[in-house]
This record gives C-alpha cells, structure tokens and sequence, in this order.
C-alpha cells in the first residue's frame, strides 16, 4: 500500500480527534518552539469557530511578537501602532456596534506605552475584548524590561535584575482595570497546562458571548505567559519558571464577573 | 428666504461635517478649535446619529480615527497644533494604510505649547509629512468661513477618491472668527463599500487586512512606488489655486489662508497708489500650485511671500520660480497677524525698493 493510500484510509470523518479550525489560516506560525502566542491564536479560532461568529468579528493586532495575528486568524483585522490597539478597537467598535471586536496585545504594548489607551477603554467600558498577553518581557524587541517584568528578574535592560528602586515595580494592570466600572469581566488565566488552555478557551468564549450579549462593558483576559526565547531557557524550563515565579505573583483566576466582583 | 447663516468658523466647519454625512468625529479639546468638538457633541448625534466621542488624548483619537476609517465609513477628527504633532505616528500609518479619513488643523502659534493665538507655523508639517516615511496628505487651505464649510465636503470626496487623509489646514482666527456662510444640504450617511474595508469577512471573500507592516523591504518598496504614484496623481489633478489681479500686475504677493485676504487688501492698497499688485492664493498647499507661479514669474518683477510664520510655504513659492525673479518674505510669528499697511510697506521696501533707498 502506498503511503498515500493509508493516509486517506486514516483521513475519515470518524477518525476525526482534532483539527486546524476554520478560522486559522494555512500561514505556520513564526513563532519561537513553546511561546504561548500560537496556543492563545488558537483558542480564538477555535472560540469563532464554535460560536459561528467568522463574520463579525474584527481583530485588532498590536506592536509585539503577534503583530502579524493577521497572518493566523481568519477575520478582518487591522494592526495597530505600537499600543493603541484598544483605540483602534474602540474606533471600530463605535461606528460597528455590532461586530465582535477584540484586540490583542503583549504587556509592553498594553501597560507601558499604551496604558493611557487601556485604562480609558476599560473605564468608558467599551464593548469589545481585549487579550493581555503578559510574558514579562519585551519579545519583539529581544528581551528589555517590561512593566510586567518581576522583581529581580533579569532581562537585557535590567541585566542584573529588576532593581524596584531603579525601576519602579511589576505593574499589576489586569487588577487595576478590574477596579474600573467599565469592565464586566476580568480574568487571568494561564495556557502551560492542558486544564489551563481548556479554561482560558472558556474565557474567550464568555468574552465573546458577553459582547455579543449585553452592552455592559469590557472583557479583558490576561493570560499569563512564557517566554522561552528571551528568558533564556528551554520551553520546559520556561513553563516552569512561570510556574515558580510568575504565579505567585500575578495569580490565575477571575478577578472580576458580571454578577459581581470574585 | 436666505439659506445665509452667520456662524464662527469652527462651527461652520463641524455644521459641515454633519451635512457631509460624517459617521464619526473622535477629539480631544484643545483651543482654539473646541467648539468643534462641542458643536458635534450637542446637533450630531440627534441630528444623523453620528458618532462623537471625546478621546482621552489626540493620541487615542487618530488611533480611533485610524480603527473607524478602517470601516471604509466617513471619519474626522480635529484639533490644534500640539495635538497634531501627537497624531503624527497615527497619520502615517493612515496615510500607509491607505485610509480616507479628515483632519483638521485649527494652527495655532508654537513651538512648544506656545499661544493660542492664529499661526501658520505647522505648513512643514502638514505639507512635507509631518510624521515619518514618505506620504502626503492632501492639504486644504481655507481663507474664508464659506470655505471652511465647503471644504469639507471636498475633504470627504478627496479623501475617498484617493483613499488618503485629507488635512484642512486653517488657524485661530479663521476657527474663531464669525462670517456668514451659506451651508450645502444635508448628504446621507451611506456606507461606499468598495471591498478592502475590515467590517467582519464573509465567507465568500478573503479576511482584509488593514497595515502599514510590510517587513520585506522590496514589498515595502512597491508599496511606497505605488503611494508616490498616488500622490502624483494628486499632483496632477487637484492643484487648486486662486489668481487676483495677476494679468497686468507687475509684482505679486502671496499667501494662503486668512494672510491670502489680509494680501488682497495690501494690494487694493498698492493699486491705490498706482501699484500693479496681484495676489496668488494657494488653496491646495499640497498638491502645490508650483507652475500657477513658474508661469506668472516671467511678467512679473518680483514676488512678496507672506506668511505667520517664520517662512515656510516661501520654499516651494522659490522652488516653482526656480530663480527667474526675486521673491522676498514678509512674516509675523507667535501668533501676530499682519496688517495690510505693514504688507504694503513691506511690498515697498523690500520688493519694489523704499523711497529712502
Ligand atoms: C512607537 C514605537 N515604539 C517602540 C517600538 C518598538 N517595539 C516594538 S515591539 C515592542 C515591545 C513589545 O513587547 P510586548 O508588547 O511585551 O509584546 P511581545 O513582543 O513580548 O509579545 C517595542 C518596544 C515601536 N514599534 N513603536
């Protein structure tokens, strides 16, 4: 038999365990072996996918390693200037109310250079989904400090660690916004784990169904990140860094829900 | 029954915009441009159902501009010199991404936070750029409230025709200042889609990317060539310019904006005297009207370049005469306007030759 047969005797809708979701292009991703960008990419097609929402829904990409999202998910979306991807989502949200609009965006993107954009889009409570993708560091750029980046953690700005007196501290921006009455929902969640991945996937799709639901605010998803490449460690080792240091410090779990604080 | 109305500048402007069908305005406020931002937020809305909404800077309201105009709908903003110079990285990427989009630029005397008195201090930066790579916008040079009006709607078919953020470029005085105006009938709201705008993909089509990211310098390259091509284009069809009393004058002062009619009342007052004097107004700063002036340049003497500012638009004014007459500048900074009589005597002395010299 040759090989092409046996893969097409295997290839059968009843044999079906898992698959590309629709709302992935074919584009391999570029990102590096165990970053959590092309898990989180795939939790959002999946969610499009299973809520049939390809149509409405328009993306927002940031300035950061997922700059090119658009390259992975399968719906319009626009890319931002480094930080303002909330802005951009409000521009879009405002004059299409009833599209599903997210952005997506890493720590420096979101609570450095464009803290002014997410605090202000989380407190007018604007309708739309915004994923904080924090690793702690900047990927893109190779490794500086990030607002996120922990105490005594090293990166190639803070070469000897992250001095809190120098370089103030680890901003905890996904309480602060919970904080805000704009937001309805706030939650941070993690992707090293198969229960994780399987609970942050929840998060997007109750995001999305709260969108699509009520007018009542914000959805803001951190998901708690690694990053082999610029930690300087092997995917294994990455994740349990995070493990060890990262949670105890930015703790998974929903801060905020519709029916109340957590 | 008069369709006249007397109405301050910004305000005519911002009437303008809800008559032109604009879907969104997304400002911030800053003088001496806020009436239109306080105009829309009390007849928009109620009036089209136009969008208005007050950003938290001029930074998230370019960026909003950028989102919304994305949508292939009508989109402004507006705002003053310090909040234009925060808009830059946010216009280039507009101008990259090809987005029909207005901004308005109510100039106001700099650098720095300067005054709010009126200046003509940001032409470099309207015309030449402004923010970084190679694009243009096309720059829109009101003298008068009529036109503060009439050029938005222009603003609107320009910057669909060329997919491209279109500027009006006006100052303190002209924002401020009341004039009648007559007001064209309200266009609707209709969406123009045309295929490359990001409002959700249906199945049959491919998802649309809007951005300025292409990190192959050789794509990047052609995007650029393509853009020059458009900007070209512009150049050749939609220099606009206005010529008073040039055909038998002997000496020419130029200006654009309100110094194009403070210009005009200098050279009433040279004819007056028995001075030939015309006046050209460029009303496009880009594209500009180069050849109005290589033309004009070989019957006339010389040229007298007035600007408030410190001498800017004279640049291309010496570009388009290319050395065939002498062109001299007269100016006022820091928000001053000049008077008729100092432009006349500023004609006299420096062009034409003083009587003590
Ligand atoms: C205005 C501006 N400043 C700086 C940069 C350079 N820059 C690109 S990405 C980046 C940091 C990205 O880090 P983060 O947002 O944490 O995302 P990651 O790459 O880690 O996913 C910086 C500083 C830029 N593109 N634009």
């Amino acid at each position: 038999m040759s090989e092409q047969t046996i893969i097409d005797e295997i290839k059968t809708e009843e044999n079906l365990v898992y698959k590309k979701p629709e709302a992935l292009k074919d584009t391999p991703f570029h990102y590096c072996p165990g970053c959590a960008h092309g898990v989180v990419h795939r939790l959002i097609a999946e969610v499009i996918d299973e809520m049939g929402i390809q149509s409405e829904t328009i993306g927002v990409a940031p300035v950061g390693c997922s700059v090119f999202a658009y390259n992975y998910i399968d719906v319009d979306m626009t890319e931002a200037a480094h930080g303002r991807a909330s802005a951009v989502a409000t521009g879009i949200k405002r004059v299409l109310p009833d599209r599903l609009v997210f952005s997506y965006q890493g720590d420096g993107d979101l609570a450095a250079i464009g803290t002014g954009e997410t605090i202000h889009t989380c407190n007018r409570g604007e309708n739309v989904l915004i994923i904080f993708i924090n690793n702690g560091i900047y990927g893109m750029t190779g490794g500086q400090m990030a607002p996120t980046t922990l105490e005594n953690m090293k990166s190639t700005t803070t070469p000897f660690g992250r001095d809190v007196s120098v370089m103030g501290y680890p901003l905890k921006i996904t309480e602060l916004v919970a904080a805000l009455p704009g937001t309805q929902y706030v939650t941070r969640q993690a992707v090293y784990k198969p229960g994780l991945v399987r609970k942050t996937k929840k998060a997007i799709r109750k995001s999305f169904e709260l969108q699509k639901e009520n007018k009542n605010g914000t959805c803001f998803i951190e998901v708690v990140a690694n990053c082999p490449s610029n930690w300087k460690m092997t995917p294994v080792e990455s994740n349990k860094w995070l493990e060890e240091n990262m949670l105890p410090f930015y703790q998974l779990g929903d801060i905020k829900t519709p029916n109340g604080r957590k | 029954m008069s369709k006249l109305k007397l109405m301050k500048g910004n305000e005519a402007l911002a009437e303008a915009a809800i008559r032109a069908g604009c879907d969104a305005y997304f400002g911030y406020p800053i003088t001496p441009q806020s009436e239109v931002l306080e105009y829309l937020s009390r007849e928009a809305n109620k009036r089209t159902g136009m969008t208005v909404l007050q950003a938290e800077s001029e930074i998230a309201s370019i960026n909003m501009v950028y989102g919304a105009a994305g949508t292939g709908k009508k989109i402004m903003t507006s705002s003053s010199s310090p909040g234009i110079s925060l808009m830059q990285e946010g216009i280039s990427y507009i101008a990259c991404a090809e987005l029909p989009c207005l901004i308005v630029n109510v100039n106001r005397g700099g650098p720095g936070l300067g005054t709010i008195q009126p200046a003509q201090s940001d032409y470099f930066q309207s015309v030449k750029g402004g923010g970084h790579g190679d694009y243009r916008l096309i720059v829109l040079a009101p003298s008068t409230v009529q036109e503060m009006s009439d050029f938005v709607k222009l603003a609107f078919e320009l910057a669909f025709k060329y997919r491209n953020p279109i500027m009006i470029l006006t100052d303190g005085a002209l924002g401020q200042m009341m004039e009648k105006v007559e007001l064209f009938e309200q266009q609707p709201r209709e969406d123009i889609i045309t295929g490359w705008e990001t409002i959700g993909k249906p199945e049959d089509r491919p998802s649309n990317v809007i951005t300025s990211l292409h990190i192959k310098p050789d794509k990047m390259e052609e995007i650029n060539i393509h853009l020059q091509e458009k900007y070209k284009k512009m150049e050749e069809n939609e220099v606009r310019v206005e010529t008073i009393d040039c055909d038998d004058a002997d000496y020419i002062i130029t200006g654009y904006g309100l110094v194009a009619r403070i210009c005009t009342k200098a050279a009433q007052l040279a004819r007056d005297k028995g001075l030939k004097v015309g006046v050209i107004r460029p009303i496009t700063l880009f594209p500009f009207p180069y050849k109005t002036y290589f033309d004009i340049a070989d019957n006339v003497k010389g040229i007298l370049d007035v600007e408030m500012n410190a001498g800017q638009m004279i640049e291309d004014v010496r570009l388009a005469v290319n050395g065939k007459i002498p062109i001299e500048f007269y100016g006022r900074m820091g928000g001053m306007v000049p008077t008729p009589e100092e432009i006349l005597e500023a004609l006299e002395t420096k062009l034409i030759g003083g009587k003590d010299e």
